[in-house]
């Protein structure tokens, strides 16, 4: 382990307005697995980015086994033995797991060999593989045994995971880990990006933190606490938000055999979901990414309608109530897409104040819009909740990611619902920030309100949830209270390792 | 229904459905790199002139039909630079093609009008062409009847088993994973932008050098139009394009052959039926909703530009 | 090496000077291809763009002219252009301004001769419900079967051209005619006829109309919930359903909307500037009036702009046509070039462009 693999030696990379890095160093041995730790916009994925080619750096240089590696394409990085594992943006849902494969790889060989090879590298690391399946119609852990398999085709020396396990259930990120460690005693030198801290004690042999772009520390992980680590990587104690339960007998909302059909070729649909929720409670609904989590916020929110009688708030029935009518009501949403459907990026936040408050804040009586009233709803919204902006005419694509969740947290909290529906709440935003807006959650339960948040963060769904279910193809578990809730309970009803079992009958 | 042959039906259905044929392939690569170009008329249009113009001048057909996919890939550019280096809107811009092409093509074809091209000769088969029925139906016609359903062969066997090809697929399947990859997005969408352009002007100089064969302002009549439409009939596939264009050739041949017979039934409806039936086939079509969402390219329209 | 980085919000400045920039692209490209065409470049742009207004000798004649073209132009692109915003793209206007034309002439001349001044309110409406209807044929198809309204809303643009050529060689051909194709002529009717209000200006009925339609629209954008909701639906389709906004109520809306106003616009000329229906009625404004919506940014007083400017391009193409033999279909490619040069222009008022070494690979 003592050979050096890659060394970054002062990289630097701005863009306007911001320093991604500054005079970023560190190095890998060959076969040790490295954490790069840090909080959302430290500045990880700009440095990943420039050792795989796809962003060059403005200063600093970098060594491979010893010679000068610079990049131009990611080509270039993969024929060098470099390749990544996205997290996001990588794959082509309409072809199938060979044509995906074989469009990360330069010179792929010929389909029916190729199709042999994925089988049996797939089954050697214990993450088998079907190789003419449509990829979209994979589940998220499937999705990423293909980007796995794409890299391990090419005998990479240095594997590169940008936050693999986001999508993962806990029995597969056991799997994985299998894998990663298989691979790192075979000599492959593997740089894994995370900000879960047991996951970097549990696997890794080094770790780089990373802070507003700087290299503030390094260590090594099963040596050092979650929580120093956590410091070092926040750069101030965390604050827990105070828990209480606040849950009364009263159910204020009511979902009685909920059935929605998947609306695209590749979508989920939702399948008898029966779920109360008592005034004060918060309800958490976990579950890995694409298990139905878009479409069962759309039938609250009412941007899918159903049939009468499947969805109740204190005696009205919804469910087949278009979305402003719920608002009067008083059931509010935020979705999980900040830019382009909770917000609507090119128009400024006075409009996008209007965008859910129109009804319930009276901004439009008789059709005709009362911008002024408009303009105080939006900057009391800007004012509670702390949203970092010049005025509030500027566009909402202008703000930062955690700025303008708190902008739509706040615009749906201000606006007094009874039923909140949020999901990914704090999803790309800084410890702080996530704070504040758990804080805000349990604050509005404690007010009286149903609150169900959907997260794929189980930590923070039992940090503020009193009680947890959890979304699997489109089903939802049957609801558990929080407390008592081990890690391998929440791993089952999340589906366990379960999808292993569907590609290995593929075969 | 009396005078009309049906093997010179089935025979000139070949020819109808040539020009068609030609700018809806085109239009298909087009559309599976993701980009929507609405230009096809504007480029048909420019390859009619562009093909008639320089047929007459050198008194070579050949010639006129390269200069016709010249004419054509060189108005696409335009579309090319606009939208995927300006990042311009694809339907506005594909509008302004067409408004653009057609104004351009009556500038340059004033001195044009009534001059007979020199004529595109008919492939000689020799002894085969006598087999009767089968002769004069499939082998009597000229190059490009054969080129264009060598073209749909081609492009079919380029994007099932090519990795250009593939390559090709995943950029409209989406951009953002294949520039993540390190393909040239851009690149890879402005080489399909020229080569629909080139197909779409050969295909409007089959128009003006051999259907017609005379030019005449807006000639084109809308077969631009029924191309884009053809790619949706055609679910994004060649074989079924070229299906798509034949039954639509089919259509043209037989309500023209039925007003030359004097068939008791309105000129008008005899002549708009090809668009009738084109926004029927449409409908048809696209009625199905998650087929339409599985065939067609799932970034097609949208705007590429690397952020990171 | 140059590239574009995306501005966080679009720049108010050059929302207004990319169509004065692509104004000016085009009159030297324009001017090139005058060149080309062996007239010299200087006096063709004065002639399109100077002398329809000032001129001593033509201007008295050719100033009025400006208000004839530009009312349906600017009629239309209103319609439009509430589509564009919404992302419902009918570019079939010309079909429901000659369907519109055609239905309103219809009923008008089933009442000849009556003397009522109800008449030619009478066929405003039917011409406008005309226009609608037509535009209703993609607008169903899109939301009951989600066909693509560019493509069928464009090809009835050729099914309308038929019907006007079968409308003026049979049903509405003037029986006092002499077997002429052609209907009666609406200006020698005084029920029916669209007159000049004002002499010497232009202003007809249909400027009138527009006119209104500017105000309407520009109320409606900045004012109206609607009108939010058409730009949320442009701007953030999937924000807009969040929001609450019936996507099926909103292409019917904007898809009627235009229709009813091509179809009006239809009906204002055929009773006044042209007069009667005839076969070559069909006179490209439902075309034009697309580069006239997007040269005037979508937005109702850039629309109110564009028209004129547009209908200076016509006046002044046809006393270039007359006065240095510039062919008439110049000033169409004319046109055509204009719309590329908003186009290519308008990436200023989204993206900076940066000179320097790329930080992109």
């Amino acid at each position: 382990m003592s050979d050096t693999l890659l060394a970054l030696d002062g990289l630097t990379k701005a863009y306007p307005g911001v320093i991604a890095n500054d005079d970023v160093s560190f190095s890998i041995g060959v076969g040790e697995v490295h954490a790069l730790l840090g909080e959302n916009g430290a500045g990880k994925s700009t440095l990943v980015k420039m050792i795989y080619g796809l962003v060059k750096p403005d200063a600093g240089k970098m060594t491979l086994h010893g010679d000068a590696y610079a990049p131009g394409r990611p080509s270039e990085a993969r024929s060098l033995g470099v390749a990544m594992v996205f997290q996001h943006f990588s794959l082509f849902e309409a072809l199938d797991v060979a044509e995906n494969i074989a469009l990360g790889m330069e010179n792929p060989p010929k389909r029916r060999e190729l199709a042999a090879r994925i089988r049996e590298v797939s089954n050697a690391y214990g993450l088998p593989l079907d190789p003419g399946r449509l990829v979209g119609e994979l589940s998220a852990g499937e999705r990423q045994r293909v980007e796995i398999i794409r890299c391990l085709l090419q005998n990479p020396r240095l594997l590169i995971m940008d936050e693999p396990t986001s999508v993962l259930t806990p029995q597969e990120v056991d799997i994985l880990f299998g894998t990663l460690r298989k691979l790192s005693a075979e000599g492959t030198a593997i740089l894994y990006i995370s900000h879960k801290l047991d996951e970097i004690r549990a696997l890794c042999d080094a770790a780089t933190v990373l802070r507003r772009g700087k290299v503030v520390g390094t260590c090594v992980p099963r040596e050092t606490t979650a929580r120093d680590m956590a410091e070092l990587m926040v750069g101030s104690t965390l604050h827990t938000p105070e828990r209480r339960s606040t849950a009364s007998e009263d159910v204020l909302l009511e979902l009685r055999k909920v059935s929605l059909p998947a609306a695209t070729p590749f979508g989920t649909s939702l399948h008898d979901i029966s779920l109360s929720v008592h005034a004060g409670e918060v309800m958490g609904i976990g579950g890995v990414a694409g298990n139905g989590q878009d479409e069962f916020l759309s039938v609250l929110s009412g941007e899918s309608l159903l049939a009468p009688g499947h969805i109740w708030v204190a005696g009205d029935d919804i469910g087949a109530q278009p979305p402003q009518t719920r608002r009067g009501i008083g059931v509010l949403a935020a979705p999980e897409e900040r830019l382009g459907h909770a917000a609507a990026p090119d128009m400024s936040l006075v409009e996008n104040a209007l965008l859910t408050g129109s009804v319930r804040q009276k901004l439009a009586p008789n059709g005709f819009v009362n911008w002024s009233a408009t303009r105080v709803f939006a900057e009391k919204v800007i004012a509670d909740y702390d949203v970092r902006t010049p005025n509030a005419d500027v566009a909402a694509r202008a703000l930062s990611g955690g700025n303008l969740q708190k902008f739509v947290i706040g615009r749906e909290i201000l606006q007094a619902p009874r039923v909140l529906v949020v999901n990914q709440p704090t999803w790309g935003v800084d410890a702080a920030a996530a704070a504040s807006i758990r804080q805000a959650l349990l604050d509005l339960a404690e007010q009286g309100a149903a609150v169900i948040v959907i997260s794929q963060d189980l930590d923070e769904l039992m940090e503020i949830a009193d009680r947890f279910a959890a979304l699997n193809g489109g089903r939802l578990t049957d609801p558990r209270p929080t407390q008592g809730l081990t890690i391998d309970e929440i791993g089952l009803m999340m589906g366990g390792a379960h999808d292993m079992e569907v590609a290995h009958a593929a075969q | 229904m009396a005078g009309i042959s049906i093997e010179l039906l089935l025979a000139s259905l070949m020819v109808a459905a040539t020009p068609i044929l030609f700018a809806a392939l085109g239009e298909m690569v087009v559309e599976k790199s993701g980009v929507l170009n609405l230009g096809v008329e504007g480029m048909m249009i420019t390859g009619a002139i562009c093909g008639f113009a320089v047929a007459v001048e050198t008194g070579s057909p050949t010639l006129g039909f390269i200069g016709a996919a010249l004419g054509g890939a060189g108005l696409s550019l335009i579309f090319a630079f606009l939208t995927q280096v300006l990042l311009s809107n694809q339907v506005a811009t594909g509008l302004a093609l067409t408004l653009f092409g057609l104004g351009f093509s009556a500038l340059i074809g004033q001195g044009y009008v009534g001059i007979k091209p020199p004529a595109t000769p008919d492939i000689n088969f020799g002894a085969v062409s006598d087999i009767p029925f089968i002769g004069p139906v499939l082998l009597s016609h000229d190059v490009l009847v054969y080129l264009a359903i060598a073209m749909t062969a081609g492009v079919w066997a380029f994007l099932k088993f090519t990795r250009a090809g593939l390559i090709l697929r995943a950029v409209g399947e989406s951009h953002d994973a294949a520039h993540a990859l390190g393909y040239k997005v851009v690149l890879i969408r402005s080489a399909a932008i020229v080569f629909g352009g080139a197909l779409a002007g050969l295909g409007g100089a089959y128009v003006s050098l051999v259907r017609v064969p005379q030019w005449t302002e807006g000639m084109t009549a809308g077969a631009g139009w029924i191309a884009l439409a053809l790619v949706v009939f055609g679910a994004w596939r060649p074989w079924r394009v070229l299906l798509g264009a034949y039954l639509f050739g089919g259509i043209t041949v037989l309500q023209l052959n039925l007003q030359a017979a004097g068939v008791r039934v309105p000129v008008e409806l005899l002549s708009i039926s090809p668009y009738l039936v084109t926004i029927l086939v449409l409908v048809i079509m696209s009625s199905d909703r998650r087929r339409v969402a599985m065939n067609a390219p799932a970034a097609l329209g949208r705007v590429f530009h690397a952020s990171s | 090496m140059i590239r574009l980085e995306k501005r966080p919000m679009p720049s108010r400045l050059w929302t207004v000077l990319t169509p004065i920039v692509a104004v000016l692209g085009t009159m030297v490209a324009g001017g090139l291809m005058f060149a080309l065409l062996g007239k010299d470049p200087f006096e063709a742009i004065r002639t399109i763009f100077y002398d329809p207004l000032f001129n001593d000798q033509f201007a008295a004649y050719s100033r009025p002219q400006l208000l004839v073209k530009a009312g349906p132009l600017i009629l239309i692109a209103i319609g439009l252009s509430l589509g564009f915003r919404a992302g419902v793209w009918n570019i079939g206007a010309e079909g429901q301004y000659i369907i519109g034309a055609l239905c309103g002439a219809g009923v008008g001349l089933a009442l000849y001769p009556s003397e009522s001044f109800l008449v030619l309110p009478l066929m405003v409406a039917v011409g406008a419900l005309g226009g609608w209807a037509w535009a209703m044929i993609p607008a169903v198809l899109k939301t009951r079967f989600n066909t693509n309204e560019i493509l069928v809303s464009l090809l009835l643009v050729y099914v309308a051209e038929q019907l006007l050529a079968s409308a003026s060689l049979g049903l509405l051909r003037n029986p006092d005619g002499g077997g002429f194709p052609g209907s009666r002529n609406f200006q020698q009717w005084e029920a029916a006829a669209n007159p000049e209000l004002i002499s010497g200006t232009g202003m007809h009925w249909g400027v009138v109309a527009a006119f209104i339609a500017v105000i309407g629209a520009y109320t409606m954008l900045s004012k109206h919930m609607l009108g939010f909701q058409i730009r949320l639906t442009g701007s953030a389709p999937r924000a807009a359903r969040f929001a609450g906004v019936n996507p099926v109520r909103l292409v019917l809306i904007c898809l009627g909307l235009s229709g009813a106003l091509a179809g009006m616009a239809g009906l204002f000329e055929v009773t006044g500037p042209a007069g009667q229906i005839s076969i070559d009625f069909g006179s490209g404004y439902g075309f034009t009036a697309i580069i006239v919506a997007f040269l005037g940014r979508l937005h109702p007083i850039g629309i109110l702009l564009a028209g004129l400017l547009m209908a200076l391009t016509y006046i002044g193409g046809e006393l270039s046509q007359f006065m240095l033999g510039v062919p008439a279909a110049a000033i169409q490619a004319f046109q055509g070039m204009l719309l590329f040069f908003l186009l290519a222009v308008d990436v200023l008022s989204n993206y900076r462009v940066r000179i320097g070494k790329p930080g992109v690979a």
